[in-house]
């Protein structure tokens, strides 16, 4: 086995770094949606920094030994968002980027939807709301069996809170005091077919978690500077699982997406293609 | 082959058979934990919580995490046993099941308790007739469907040495220890011929294989010689046998579960392609009416007296 790399955390080079990951992770996942005529690119674009947090600035992990056991696991519950997941994993060095030229294409690796069993740094197949929790806490329970170091941060969207399943893994949770987990919610305030509040309002939603036994932080998501400072923390004390409800803006980055529902699943036009880059690259 | 098989024996439950040998594998396999939906008791898991109450995650009563949590120990390098009552197991986390374990090929051991109609009179929200249809359907998940204790100490030996998904239907209701030939061995996708016959095959698993072997023992004192066969893994199946069956000229199936899909559905599916022949698949027709479990075996006709009936009906016009 090779040796555990540590924590990326704290340089002076980690904040550029970041950037640098979020904007290209951005400008691909577009390029990747608008050649597949497919995909999801408000999530990609609300969640993009949150990604390019962690894989740059927060979790252990080895693209040569991507089932390392002392690997921290990362779980992308919000799994229709694979536009930025996948620019993620290939910026992560987990596969040549040459790859996300086939998203979604006839035989792809890269389905509309992760798979672990066609890509490496993929920890459970998701795409059906509310799975990335039960499979996160239960990486978490084996963690502390263990008593191994590593962390569990899985990504859920913030209309993915509707399922149920996410509250029964998340009181499982909270009654089992797993410190070694984090739930980040991309609050973005928008689902597919309206606003979430207007939909089946979420709030008080930190109320809602710190009444399920986890400690709640509110953070903005698109401030790699304070995600990292919340994300890179170490467990330290802590005796709870961490919530961290990260506030995004849907289509984050390119103007005319930014709040506005039908880009969920929108696909741009050339024209407004040509735009969002121009703005994504700026 | 066996013709000692006797309706009078002892009688046994196999989730006693499931419990005494997964404390002895967790014994030798420290990976070994056990997941459970404020199960420990209808699992007889009881034991093992108070053995290993670190390797024992009762999860309450939430069974889509409970499959999940499963997922997410394998993940972790462990063997989880996520055990519950079949009706919840199944239905309730269907989409977990899917998913977290089948799709994603996760080394998940997922185990349906008092499966069938074991709960008799709480009814059909109770009642799981339906997991083998909807589970053998799912890719890379073994299903098995042991007939005794010793075949559910091998089911549960063979998924935990194997390393893959599994779904083990654990029955309740009592049955007998059935008499197999001398070095009798398990393999899983294969099926097992406890009784030599050429006139018909009575293919059957679970609680049903005892009353199969009742029934043909009947028959075979009116001239009729039939195979029974112990199908206990639906998923994968052993083709090469239900169409060594189909040579005999007529199948009878028979369940404890529906006739829509199952046992039944997946020979039918195999003899309709490749050799069709005449077949009677016996089961439940739907939701069941109130009763105990006795008595709805009765009911639905699956009894050796059910079965010899349906076997009769079958062969009898080939013969005249």
């Amino acid at each position: 086995m090779t040796s555990i790399p540590a924590r990326i955390q704290g340089t002076a080079d980690t904040l550029p770094l970041i950037r640098d990951k979020a904007k290209a992770i951005r400008l691909k996942a577009l390029q990747m949606v608008y050649a597949a005529k497919l995909g999801h690119p408000g999530g990609d674009m609300s969640v993009t920094d949150i990604l390019a947090t962690l894989f740059f600035g927060v979790l252990r992990y080895d693209p040569a030994e991507p089932n390392a056991p002392w690997r921290d696991r990362f779980v992308m519950s919000k799994g229709h968002c694979t536009g930025s997941f996948y620019a993620t994993l290939a910026e992560a060095g987990y596969f040549d980027r040459a790859l996300l030229d086939t998203y979604m294409g006839p035989l792809s690796r890269l389905n509309g939807h992760p798979n672990r069993n066609y890509l490496p740094g993929v920890e459970t197949n998701t795409g059906p709301l509310g799975h990335g929790m039960p499979v996160a806490v239960g990486m978490a329970i084996a963690g502390h069996m263990d008593n191994a170091d590593y962390r569990v941060f899985v990504v859920t969207g913030d209309g993915e809170q509707q399922e149920g399943s996410n509250w029964e893994a998340g009181m499982a949770a909270g009654h089992r005091g797993l410190a070694n987990l984090t739930l980040i919610i991309d609050r973005n305030r928008l689902q597919q077919g309206a606003t979430v509040e207007a939909t089946n309002s979420l709030e008080p939603l930190a109320d809602k978690w710190r009444a399920f036994g986890w400690e709640v932080a509110e953070v903005d998501g698109h401030d790699p500077a304070a995600l990292l400072d919340l994300l890179g923390a170490p467990v330290g004390e802590r005796k709870k699982p961490l919530c961290v409800i990260a506030h995004t803006i849907k289509g984050r980055g390119i103007s005319f997406m930014e709040n506005e529902v039908k880009w969920h699943h929108g696909i741009p036009n050339a024209a407004q293609f040509a735009t969002a880059i121009s703005e994504l690259e700026a | 082959m066996s013709t000692q098989n006797s309706p009078t024996a002892a009688l046994f439950d196999c989730r006693d058979a499931f419990a005494g040998a997964l404390e002895g594998l967790a014994e030798a396999d420290p990976r070994i934990v056990a997941v459970v939906n404020d199960s420990l008791g209808s699992s007889k898991l009881t034991g093992f919580q108070q053995r290993w109450p670190e390797r024992t995650v009762n999860v309450g009563i939430a069974e889509q995490n409970m499959v999940g949590v499963g997922a997410g120990l394998a993940n972790g390098g462990k063997i989880p046993f996520v055990s519950g009552a079949a009706c919840f197991l199944t239905a309730r986390a269907m989409e977990q099941i899917k998913a977290d374990v089948a799709y994603s090929n996760t080394n998940v051991k997922l185990v349906g308790q008092s499966s069938g109609i074991a709960y008799g009179e709480l009814g059909p929200t109770h009642h799981s007739i339906e997991d083998m249809a909807w589970l053998r359907l799912l890719p890379n998940l073994t299903v098995v469907v042991p007939s005794d204790r010793w075949e559910t100490r091998e089911a549960v030996a063979a998924a935990a040495a194997a390393d893959g998904p599994f779904f083990l239907r654990i029955s309740r209701f009592p049955v007998p220890d059935l008499v197999r030939p001398a070095g009798a061995r398990f393999t899983l996708g294969k099926a097992e011929t406890l009784r030599d016959g050429n006139d018909v095959a009575i293919i059957a698993n679970g609680v049903m294989v005892s009353r199969a072997l009742a029934a043909a023992a009947t028959l075979a004192t009116e001239g009729i010689a039939a195979r029974v066969i112990n199908l206990s893994s639906i998923a994968p199946l052993d083709v090469e046998a239900i169409l060594a069956a189909a040579e005999t000229g007529a199948i009878v199936t028979v369940e404890e579960g529906s006739v829509r899909g199952g046992l039944g559905g997946a020979v039918a599916e195999v003899v309709s392609t490749h050799h069709p022949v005449p077949m009677r698949i016996l089961g439940f027709p739907g939701f069941l009416p109130t009763g105990s479990v006795d008595f709805l075996f009765q009911h639905f006709g699956l009894t050796p007296e059910g079965i010899a009936k349906a076997v009769r009906e079958l062969v009898d016009p080939r013969r005249r």
